[in-house]
């Protein structure tokens, strides 16, 4: 078989394998569905949950989207500032890098104090946990222009502002959209904690309304469709990535 | 001729040495409009600093620096610059990465957008001249370090500059192409009054190419020696073997092993 068909087919296979042997040590193993439930029991509580679980399901992707576009903006601004400014990326380092280390269930409480149980909790918690890597890799790219490229454009009089525009900004678009792949996987997880905490809808708190009833097969279906989900908007922002900078993936390495 | 660059007794130490070391130390240089000069010395020497503070990227601590008539206390504007390192931006086609001084310089500045097919023909023309014709809508990627330098001096003269600087452009090509590249600037420096000073560390280069050689010597640099090349233009490869060319090429070996051993 080509290896390009290969390519294609290995991730079903692997994924196919995967639950395929999950099942097996279920059934093989009697265990109980309150541990762990077969692939089988959680297929059938989707199909008996999905009006309930679309819902929520879309619920929690406008939060994530939401989110994810805050943190986008935010971070394309922020990080065009820090690549550009030594001293404010200095400055600001240590405060970014703090903030960052706070894990934001700890924040959503707050969130709640300011603006209650609803929406903005589940969005802000998304912007807050993505908006961190695509700050950082935006700035990576803009402060690492060639020296010579620089030169070139300032002995022809370029200002900050054109070197960034037309070198600094396009250069750092292979990093920007490597980091909006973390991204939205962060700010999945982020909607998802603010819902679970702060929120009367959406697949998080689904989540804590089924596991307060023992419904296992609807945490477990529930996390499952999560999963697909978090796979789906992955795939999407790796296609935007690849149809926007092709020019940087011309790697021997990434083909073999 | 009147003097195009006229650095005058400049010493420069760079803002970030913790030294204090001085890069250049009372350089003195001249250079006349329309001329070709050479630079050559030792590594380090501060040839990168004499091309800065020529283009503006820099200003010395002591002395002056005279560029057109005047003197320079912001980027000169009416340089183009050549690295070792082509230095392409390779999101852009070959075209677009030679257009882009004009996106910055002005008049070009506020024309371009208007003016686009005038100024792509153009483009089209300086391919043509440094053997790149047809070759605008390739990615620079797609083309190889000698083709990726020649479309660099493109990018250096699509500008019409009136003083081209060139820093080791040769330096990491082989020697047939860098032969080849020699004639492409020979040609080009013929076709136009640009002036132009380049920064090398192959003697033969300096004395192939040059009206005037410049030897510098090791840290802190200054001129050690001037040397004018009176071999009659237009030149042939073929000079490059006689023995007056050699004697040439000996004698500047003999400035650079003695700024070495001063070192």
């Amino acid at each position: 078989m080509p290896i390009k068909r290969q390519l294609t087919l290995a991730p079903w296979i692997f994924t196919i394998g995967f639950f395929g042997l999950w099942e097996l040590i279920c059934r093989l193993f009697g265990v109980s569905s309150f541990v762990l439930p077969a692939p089988s029991t959680i297929l059938l509580a989707i199909w008996e949950y999905r009006n309930q679980l679309a819902y929520h399901a879309m619920h929690t992707l406008w939060m994530t989207i939401a989110g994810f576009g805050l943190a986008v903006v935010f971070g394309l601004l922020l990080g065009m500032v820090l690549g550009a400014s030594r001293l404010i990326n200095a400055g600001t380092y240590p405060l970014l890098v703090g903030f960052n280390s706070i894990p934001k269930v700890a924040v959503v409480p707050i969130l709640v104090f300011w603006f209650g149980v609803g929406w903005v909790p589940p969005v802000m918690t998304a912007f807050l946990i993505s908006f961190f890597p695509i700050v950082v890799n935006v700035a990576t790219g803009i402060s690492t222009v060639e020296p010579e490229m620089e030169d070139v454009l300032r002995a022809l009089g370029a200002s900050k502002r054109d070197i960034i525009l037309k070198v600094g900004l396009p250069r750092a678009m292979p990093y920007f959209f490597g980091s909006l792949k973390v991204a939205i996987t962060l700010a999945y997880v982020g909607s998802v904690i603010g819902e679970q905490n702060a929120s009367n809808v959406g697949i998080g708190n689904l989540l804590t309304r089924a596991s307060a009833a023992f419904e296992v097969p609807l945490v477990w279906a529930a996390l499952v469709v999560l999963a697909v989900l978090g796979v789906v908007m992955y795939v999407i922002t790796a296609l935007i990535e690849q149809s926007m900078t092709g020019w940087a993936q011309r790697s021997q390495m990434a083909n073999a | 001729m009147k003097k195009f660059v006229d650095i005058h007794d400049v010493t420069h130490v760079y803002a970030r040495t913790e030294d204090g070391a001085a890069a250049v130390e009372h350089l003195n240089l001249a250079v006349r409009e329309g001329e070709f000069a050479a630079i050559v010395g030792p590594s380090g020497c501060g040839k990168s600093t004499l091309m800065k503070l020529a283009t503006g990227l820099q200003f010395p601590i002591k002395g002056t620096v005279i560029v057109d008539g005047k003197q320079v206390t912001a980027p000169v504007k009416l340089a183009g610059m050549a690295f070792q390192n082509p230095t392409m931006l390779p999101w852009r086609t070959t075209l677009d990465n030679i257009l882009l001084p004009l996106e910055i310089v002005e008049p070009h500045r506020s024309k371009l957008r208007r003016h686009k097919a005038e100024y792509v023909a153009k483009v089209e023309k300086l391919l043509a001249q440094v053997g790149l014709k047809g070759q605008g809508h390739k990615f620079p990627w797609q083309l190889s370090g000698g083709m990726q330098q020649r479309a660099s001096l493109c990018r250096a003269l699509i500008h019409e500059p009136k003083l081209l600087m060139l820093d080791e452009p040769f330096g990491a090509l082989d020697t047939f192409t860098r032969e080849e590249l020699w004639c492409v600037i020979r040609d080009l420096h013929a076709a136009s009054p640009v002036t132009v000073i380049l920064v090398t560390h192959d003697l033969r280069e300096a004395a192939f190419l040059a009206d005037r050689i410049f030897c510098m010597s090791a840290r802190p640099g200054r001129i050690v020696a001037e040397r004018e090349v009176d071999f009659p233009r237009p030149r042939d490869l073929e000079i490059t073997y006689t023995p007056e060319f050699t004697t040439l090429v000996h004698e500047l070996r003999g400035h650079i092993a003695q700024a070495r051993m001063a070192a």
